[in-house]
């Protein structure tokens, strides 16, 4: 963790504007929203490892709750966010919060103690974590923003949505860089996956088809210690 | 059989039998046993392994089959469901390609000798039904591949399937054992010792180095460190290969692999012989070079195109018609490497450097099978070094000189992969699966820790943090045996049982449609292309396959949509560099050869020249130095080294003098590495630094460096999660992809990066862990070779500072660019792109 440690001293994000709102996105791939002191993150996927292990005897190394627990830990250290808000797949299957270790439930409860915590149902966890804290809800409206897991294929304006794991990519003096990527144009922005075992989709995937306008997407790559706002013109 | 038998003793005075069925088939031929084949038969009947090594076209295959043949010859093949039937010969080949092409051969004798004996061939192309008949029913003679016995021996019948197996015969051994796939065969050995402890194994195999490791892979190791040799027969010679380099009338480039100047008098060369063979070391410059001969083919001769990635009906269409005599030429790569009998082939033609001087020899033996005869073959090197390289190879063949690289420790994700194999096949004991395991060769130094290590990581993944116990796949029961957990587990680990891992691989199809909203389906397939190199085109961009010029037009699921375009010019993928590092051997006799003007007379004209030009504006290094120029170009200034030890060593090198430079505050931006040599550039004169004092040759090139700054530079290095992608795959950790059968709408498989970052952070010390850096270490990084080099090179360095760039350097400055950067840089070209806006 210590390359993350070193980051947090000059990381700063990059503040964008989303329906007039100023946010700021973190290079961890999470949304700081100062007006509110809201702090968005989405698909955790917390347990995903020992998933595999009971599903499909795939044995992941088990340290993926914690190591997405420590970022987590860091970016609220760094935004002292009042309200938290984890947009579902927060958890990777129904049993998980009760696989949980009771070292992770420990810290996972001091992190949601002392502040408001909604927890955003997701298609991986649809029904409330047990024993962990926070408010359950299957979407949530703050001022002019729509959180919800699902971006939905009707048009929704201000909402701010996860589940695609969006990731892009360019092609630089011959080089191809893919990166996980915060997407948007005016009316929507798609959050990347946050958990330690999780992967990203590229933008190009037909999953994406008819959620953006193509000529206002706009893909907020991320770096090591930076964010890099990319046209979508420039996306290969 | 009644008949007589011819009961001699040979040279060696072993006594052997050889039926006059056999004798008279000889001499109906014209031909007479010859005596490497009839020791081989006295051993193999003494009850003894032997290894045979021998040049191309000297009768290995009919040496290694022959015992086999003599014993079935004397016995009733006995019909279905009458005595006892099963396998008694296993022949074991690295290509597919090859246990087709043996069987070919072997039925030409049984036929003509009327002899009862089932051939059959099993490899992944064996459809089904037939794998699953050959089980009820199994040929006596079986042509198989290293993963069908995997597999085999991991089924739970195995040991009933293989009881009356007698001789295992390994063709092309010395190729076989130098992989993984050499470490799982060498377990897959042990296992089928355990079921025959008579066996007797047959090793056949071109010259290498040291025929003892061979020797020690065929026969049981007994414990204690003690070492076993199996017999040992070896036949000198044949005729002499006549090779020789293009001497071009055209100017050949300063640097470059397309050799593009060549392919008029290549052209000529294939007019004037039956059939050639044209090697190259990449596929993408087969398609090139193909294509440039038919740009000037006003004769149309029927050249074709032969490589891994073309449709296998295409593949086997080429192969036909080169049986046929219907080719006159093929370009090819690796895929046609090992003993394939294809033809008349008068002539091999081998484009760029051949990198060692076993490969050359093994390509060499494809033109002309017949001993006696010289073998034809022209040498075309690409560019300037590669004269020099082909020289030295050149007369590396003449002097029979061998650089077969030595043989590897066992790898420990193999190990794991055949742990879980003995699981599902059956309940197996700790104690005496570890027995059997270093009785393999390559495992014999295997340590008992190490193995439990590798039961508790195939159990339950092996970590300290013990939270998967409950998930065990195999679990030792109360009797003590280790048992799996759910017989599902063994349908899985067939899915993925191998140590192939190859890049994700996209169907080339063949669409009319175009535009970025075309919806794609269907076509004809043309191939197999990697997904690596597809997501580097954008919609429009055009490339080479199959011979001919596309247009790339978008992905789809698992396939990549082509269509057809009249361009002339394709975007040509930026040469990798050579596939195979320049050999130890051959680097020096290079080295030796740029410092020996008597050695110029060799050498074309115009590379003499571009010698002697250096001798005059720089310095030209003894075969011991290292030379070392420095000069400023343009704004910035450079730094040459020219080390020959291969663009693997050179890469690992350059990670580590950046890094050493930016501490001696010499700010070096960036670096290049061919096979030849290293550049690196920066903001200061390194010149002055150099003559200074500020920064000392002799310690940017100490061997400390693979200490402190190796660790350092690994742990962030893009290579070292390449190798564990690779071990993760062979250990089991994470499955296969089987392209199209991926879940839609989202990635479902884990990234290995992911995997390797937590691991890195939560557990270095992690089974696989040990086992990628011991992977790396050999391979990728060629840390072994790079360690001797500063050993030699130490005291010896040779700096010459410049005012402008010497001839030796140009090849390696023209390389600048073409490069790929890594790490840290990443970020500043993403900076770049988001600049644009």
């Amino acid at each position: 963790m210590t390359a993350l440690m070193k980051s947090r001293d000059h990381t700063s994000g990059l503040e964008i504007s989303f329906q007039d709102e100023p946010l700021i996105i973190d290079p961890s791939g999470c949304v700081f929203w100062p007006d509110q002191h809201l702090l968005v993150v989405s698909d955790l996927h917390l347990e995903k490892g020992s998933s595999f292990a009971s599903k499909r005897r795939t044995f992941l190394p088990p340290y993926d709750t914690q190591a997405s627990l420590e970022k987590l830990a860091i970016c609220i250290d760094r935004w002292q966010p009042q309200t938290i808000i984890s947009l579902g797949d927060s958890f990777h299957d129904q049993e998980a919060s009760e696989r949980l270790p009771q070292s992770y439930r420990l810290r996972l409860r001091q992190m949601i103690e002392g502040r408001e915590w909604l927890w955003i149902s997701g298609n991986h966890d649809p029904q409330p974590p047990k024993e962990v804290g926070g408010t359950f809800c299957t979407e949530a409206k703050i001022g002019a923003l729509n959180f919800i897991h699902e971006p939905k294929p009707e048009f929704i304006t201000g909402e701010i949505a996860g589940h695609l794991h969006p990731s892009a990519r360019i092609v630089s003096r011959g080089k191809r860089l893919r990166r996980r990527c915060v997407a948007g144009d005016q009316k929507r922005i798609i959050l990347p996956a946050f958990g330690t075992f999780t992967g990203g989709l590229d933008l190009s995937h037909s999953a994406f088809e008819g959620l953006f306008e193509p000529v206002n997407l706009k893909a907020w790559m991320l770096g090591q210690k930076d964010v890099y706002c990319i046209d979508a013109s420039q996306l290969r | 059989m009644t008949e007589q038998t011819l009961t001699k003793s040979n040279s060696e005075n072993l006594p052997f039998s050889l039926p006059v069925q056999f004798l008279n088939w000889f001499a109906s031929n014209g031909w007479q046993p010859r005596a490497h084949q009839l020791e081989l038969l006295a051993h193999n009947q003494n009850g003894q392994s032997t290894l045979l090594i021998a040049p191309t076209g000297a009768g290995k295959t009919l040496a290694g089959f022959l015992p086999s043949l003599v014993e079935l010859s004397g016995t009733e093949n006995p019909k279905p469901g009458k005595g006892k039937r099963g396998i008694h010969t296993l022949y074991i080949s690295p290509l597919k390609a090859l246990a087709v092409d043996i069987k070919r051969n072997l039925e030409t004798p049984i036929e003509e000798m009327g002899l009862d004996i089932a051939v059959e061939t099993r490899t992944g192309d064996t459809p089904v039904n037939r794998r699953q008949r050959q089980k009820l029913n199994p040929p006596q003679v079986l042509l198989t591949t290293p993963e069908q016995l995997a597999l085999l021996i991991a089924n739970k019948d195995a040991d009933r399937f293989f009881d009356n197996l007698q001789t295992v015969i390994f063709d092309e051994l010395h190729s076989l054992v130098t992989s993984k796939r050499g470490h799982l065969l060498a377990l897959g050995l042990a296992r089928l010792r355990k079921f025959r402890p008579e066996l007797k194994t047959i090793g056949l195999s071109a010259t290498v180095s040291d025929p003892e490791e061979l020797r020690r892979w065929l026969v049981a190791q007994p414990p204690l460190g003690e070492i076993a040799l199996s017999e040992f027969v070896k036949l000198e010679g044949g005729a002499k290969p006549d090779i020789s380099i293009l001497n071009s009338k055209e100017r050949v480039p300063w640097s470059g692999h397309s050799a593009r100047y060549a392919m008029p008098e290549v052209y000529e060369a294939i007019k004037q012989h039956k059939t050639t063979l044209l090697f190259v070391n990449t596929r993408s410059q087969a398609e090139l070079l193909f294509q440039e001969l038919w740009n000037i083919n006003d004769d149309a001769l029927p050249i074709a195109l032969h490589h891994g990635s073309l449709d296998v009906g295409q593949r086997r269409r080429v192969e036909e018609a080169m049986q046929r005599n219907a080719l006159r030429a093929v370009v090819a790569t690796s895929t046609l490497d090992l003993g394939i009998d294809w033809g008349d082939v008068d002539l091999v033609v081998h484009v760029g450097a051949p990198k060692g001087a076993s490969r050359l020899a093994q390509r060499i033996g494809r033109a002309n099978h017949r001993i006696d005869e010289p073998s034809k073959a022209i040498l075309v090197p690409a560019n300037r070094f590669e004269v020099m390289e082909c020289q030295a190879a050149l007369n590396a063949n003449y002097l029979g000189a061998q650089d077969t690289p030595p043989l590897q420790r066992g790898t420990l994700d193999v190990l794991a992969q055949h742990v879980l194999g003995s699981a599902c096949a059956g309940p197996f004991d700790e104690n005496a699966l570890f027995e059997e395991i270093v009785s393999a060769a390559p495992y014999a130094e295997l340590d008992p820790d190490t193995f439990t290590q590798i039961l508790e990581y195939v159990a339950t993944g092996g970590y300290a943090l013990r939270t998967y116990e409950q998930y065990a796949k195999i679990r030792k029961t109360k009797d003590g045996a280790w048992r799996l957990t759910h017989p599902s587990f063994a349908q899985r680990y067939r899915m993925n049982c191998g140590t192939i891992v190859e890049a994700p691989m996209l169907d080339v199809r063949l669409t009319r449609k175009r535009g970025p909203n075309a919806a794609f389906q269907g076509g004809p397939v043309l191939g197999k292309i990697e997904e690596g190199f597809v997501e580097q085109m954008a919609p429009g961009d055009t490339f080479m396959f199959s011979g001919r010029t596309l247009r790339f037009e978008g992905i789809r699921e698992a396939a990549c949509y082509v269509s057809k375009t009249q361009s002339e010019d394709p975007k040509i993928p930026a040469y990798a560099g050579g596939k195979f590092p320049l050999s130890t051997f051959l680097a020096d006799q290079v080295r030796s050869m740029l410092c020996d003007p008597q050695q110029w007379d060799e050498l074309p004209a115009q590379v003499s020249e571009w010698l002697a030009i250096q001798q005059q504006k720089s310095v030209l290094p003894d075969r011991s130095e290292l030379l070392v120029e420095t000069f400023p170009r343009g704004d910035r200034f450079y730094l040459i080294a020219y080390p020959f030890e291969g663009r693997l060593a050179h890469q690992t090198l350059g990670m580590l003098l950046t890094r050493r430079m930016e501490r001696a505050r010499a700010r070096p931006l960036g670096f290049v590495a061919t096979d030849y040599a290293i550049a690196i550039w920066g903001l200061r004169d390194f010149s002055n630094l150099i003559q200074e004092r500020s920064m000392s040759l002799d310690y940017l090139f100490d061997e400390d460096m693979l200490g402190d700054d190796l660790e350092a530079w690994l742990d962030e290095s893009f290579l070292l999660k390449r190798t564990f992608k690779h071990c993760a795959t062979i250990a089991g950790l994470i499955e296969k992809r089987f392209p199209g059968r991926e879940k839609s709408g989202r990635q479902m498989t884990i990234s290995s990066d992911l995997v390797y970052d937590v691991l890195r952070s939560h557990q270095p010390d992690h089974i696989l862990m040990q086992a990628t850096r011991a992977d790396a270490a050999h391979g990728l990084l060629d840390i072994r070779r790079l360690g001797d080099m500063l050993a030699r090179i130490k005291g010896s360095i040779v700096h010459q500072p410049l005012e402008q760039i010497s001839p030796l350097a140009v090849p390696v400055m023209l390389e600048i660019g073409k490069e790929s950067i890594v790490g840290e840089a990443q970020d500043a070209l993403l900076e770049e792109a988001a600049g644009k806006l």
